[in-house]
């Protein structure tokens, strides 16, 4: 299927002095990795080649305090102000669609693609933004880049590009209850490791991967790049075009027919060679969760913490405050944070709600749920998880990044221990000093009513 | 971009494997609309104590790693955020190269376009330069070979056409816009 997908994007094959030029379909923007691209272009005199084929949102810096009296997301850091107000001169300037801070169609970048229908089979579609590995839920080859090629990209609508190897994710059998489609990437970054994906582009497979919801696929893709790979990307099938049937920007009437029969045809052939193949059996899977400061060191919750293996792992515990052999069940948390491009759909909100529908949030922990959009808000209020969010005592916050990457003033104190359904454990990723334990939803709540690290399963 | 040929340095030693991109420069740094001054960031939270007083037992803190412009890292440097203010922060705070056994992949493809040169060495030429903090070193960008104290040599890999542009200092944009013909012809041969 990548190859496929990179064939027909092809307009120059690579030669022996130059890699290839790549067609970009569609060009996602936010507001932290793209100033410096449009002040280059600005300098260079140059206009933006597509804009019809480019979307801008706010979410990494952005608020999610409660709106004011006067309907608006009040923006108190300067810094943020700056970039925000930045976006909206480089959108009106250059003639880009831009969902701004306060508007229906604002949210987290990789969840307003999809949901907007943008996100589509057989594209090649690109963010200054790592986890632009998402969008490969759909048979897309999807992946981040840098702000310099935000600005090639911009300028061209194309890339330079070396060719990545493929790595087959095969994950067969049925997750068991209670197991959910964070505990299966966990899983798999923690055999690949952090830096396992280096150079490769992962197609997961097999009756585990199928039997997914889009909104779970895109959960799997998204951490593809916390192995370290370039994309993730599963085959388009019926459950793909459900999803994205009657969308907003997808294809409607005749386009839509024709559309379906090429997506059809990119499922990878029978008998197609990989560069590498690890394979899985889902259904002896367990929730997992991470104990290290990096998403490859995770394991079931009812696990040790290993051993370390050299000096990084054992810098590692010593950030987190953790021994070797200690469990973590039972461990203390002081929050728990719901939300991120990885966790913050409708399905997952609903998850989190079924835990803690009737129960109240455990003294001293702090609990943040911040829905992916403004859309996924307003489904969710209309259903009433706002509701059982607020009556357990949790906070239920406007959409965008958050505490996933602390840059909004939503983060954590030194010190204090947050089990997160986001994508980071890195050091400091949601705080200075906070630590961070990566889990599911149903975790997370699990966590939140608690108070310490609990199996959901136990939970009666 | 400025050209980049030759590099003679002493080696700064950050022996930990898989240092992200979030602690190159922590994300409450990329509120920024420009690229300049990234340097004073680099590595804050390993640099700096939380008031701000440089921590003694950080590498970069220490005496003699002042003026070095080649940094030695573990296994999976740059991995995580596609952030370029990583390369930017590295860069501005006055790294030329980077030396590891493996290089994340949006990390390598952003230092080669700002000048800083991504360096994969095999593991025995890896613990020697671990081994070795502050001994000299040379890259040549040319020869792609990096030649350490005692005279040995290994050869790195890096894509033919980012050597080039290191070499003459071409932006790759540049390249971009001249092959406007061919886009053209791709637009509207698969009606774009």
């Amino acid at each position: 299927m990548f190859e496929k997908i990179w064939d027909a994007h092809l307009v120059r094959a690579p030669s022996a002095d130059t890699p290839a030029i790549l067609y970009v379909d569609l060009h996602l923007v936010h507001e932290v990795t793209s100033p410096q691209a449009f002040t280059w272009l600005r300098e260079k005199n140059l206009k933006v080649r597509r804009p019809e084929r480019t979307v801008a949102t706010m979410d990494h810096s952005t608020p999610t305090t409660p709106r004011g009296r006067d309907g608006r997301i009040p923006v108190l850091d300067n810094a943020a102000a700056t970039q925000i107000a930045a976006l909206e001169k480089n959108c009106a300037d250059f003639g880009i669609e831009l969902h701004a801070l306060g508007t229906k169609g604002q949210g987290i970048v990789h969840v307003i693609g999809p949901e907007l229908g943008l996100t589509q089979p057989g594209s090649v579609i690109v963010c200054g933004d790592s986890h632009t590995s998402t969008h490969g839920a759909f048979g897309a080859l999807a992946f981040g880049i840098g702000t310099s090629e935000v600005s090639h990209v911009l300028a061209t609508q194309s890339l330079l590009q070396n060719p990545s190897k493929t790595l087959a994710v095969t994950v067969e059998g049925q997750l068991r209850p209670g197991v959910t489609a964070k505990d299966l990437v966990l899983a798999v970054i923690a055999r690949l490791g952090i830096g396992g994906g280096t150079g490769h582009v992962i197609e997961y497979r097999g009756s585990a991967i199928r039997a997914l919801s889009m909104e779970e696929r895109m959960t799997v893709c998204n951490m593809s790049i916390e192995a370290g790979a370039r994309a993730g990307m599963i085959a388009p099938d019926d459950t793909t075009f459900a999803y994205l049937k009657g969308r907003p920007r997808a294809p409607q009437g005749a386009a839509w027919d024709a559309a379906v029969a090429a997506w059809r045809e990119l499922p990878s052939d029978e008998g197609a060679v990989f560069d590498r193949e690890e394979k899985f059996d889902g259904a002896a899977l367990e929730p997992m969760i991470t104990y290290g400061t990096n998403p490859g060191m995770g394991i079931a919750i009812g696990s040790a913490v290993p051993e370390p293996a050299n000096a990084t792992a054992a810098k590692a515990l010593a950030y987190m405050g953790l021994q070797a052999k200690q469990p973590l069940l039972g461990h203390k948390v002081d929050v728990v944070f719901i939300g991120s491009c990885t966790n913050s759909r409708l399905s997952d909100l609903r998850a989190a709600a079924g835990v803690m529908k009737g129960r109240k949030v455990a003294e001293g922990v702090r609990v943040l749920v911040v829905p992916g959009s403004q859309k996924i808000k307003a489904e969710a209020e209309a259903e009433g998880l706002d509701r059982v969010f607020r009556d357990a005592g949790a906070e239920w916050r406007e959409a965008g990044c958050s505490m996933c990457i602390a840059m909004n003033g939503d983060q954590l104190s030194p010190g204090q221990y947050a089990v997160s359904t986001s994508n980071r454990n890195f050091e400091g990723r949601q705080g200075a000093g906070g630590r961070t334990f990566l889990a599911s939803p149903l975790t997370a709540a699990a966590a939140a009513v608690t108070g310490k690290i609990t199996d959901a399963r136990e939970l009666t | 971009m400025e050209k980049v040929t030759t590099i003679t340095s002493r080696t700064v030693v950050l022996p930990v494997e898989n240092v992200d991109t979030d602690q190159i420069i922590p994300a409450r740094f990329l509120k920024a609309t420009s690229k300049v001054g990234l340097g004073s960031k680099l590595f804050a939270d390993w640099r700096f104590a939380g008031d701000g007083t440089p921590k003694a037992d950080f590498v970069l803190n220490q005496p003699a790693s002042a003026g070095a412009n080649v940094l030695v890292a573990g296994d999976n440097f740059g991995c995580g955020s596609s952030r370029e203010h990583a390369p930017w922060a590295l860069y501005d705070y006055g790294f030329r190269a980077v030396i590891s056994t493996s290089i994340a992949d949006i990390f390598r493809n952003n230092s080669l376009k700002n000048g800083l040169v991504p360096i994969v060495v095999d593991a025995a030429t890896h613990a020697k330069l671990l081994a070795a903090p502050g001994a000299e070193v040379k890259v040549s960008v040319a020869d792609q070979t990096l030649t350490l104290a005692d005279g040995t040599t290994a050869k790195f890999p890096i894509d033919p056409f980012a050597r080039y542009c290191l070499l003459n200092g071409v932006d790759e944009l540049e390249f971009l816009l001249s092959q406007e013909a061919a886009i053209a012809a791709f637009e509207s041969r698969t009606n774009r």
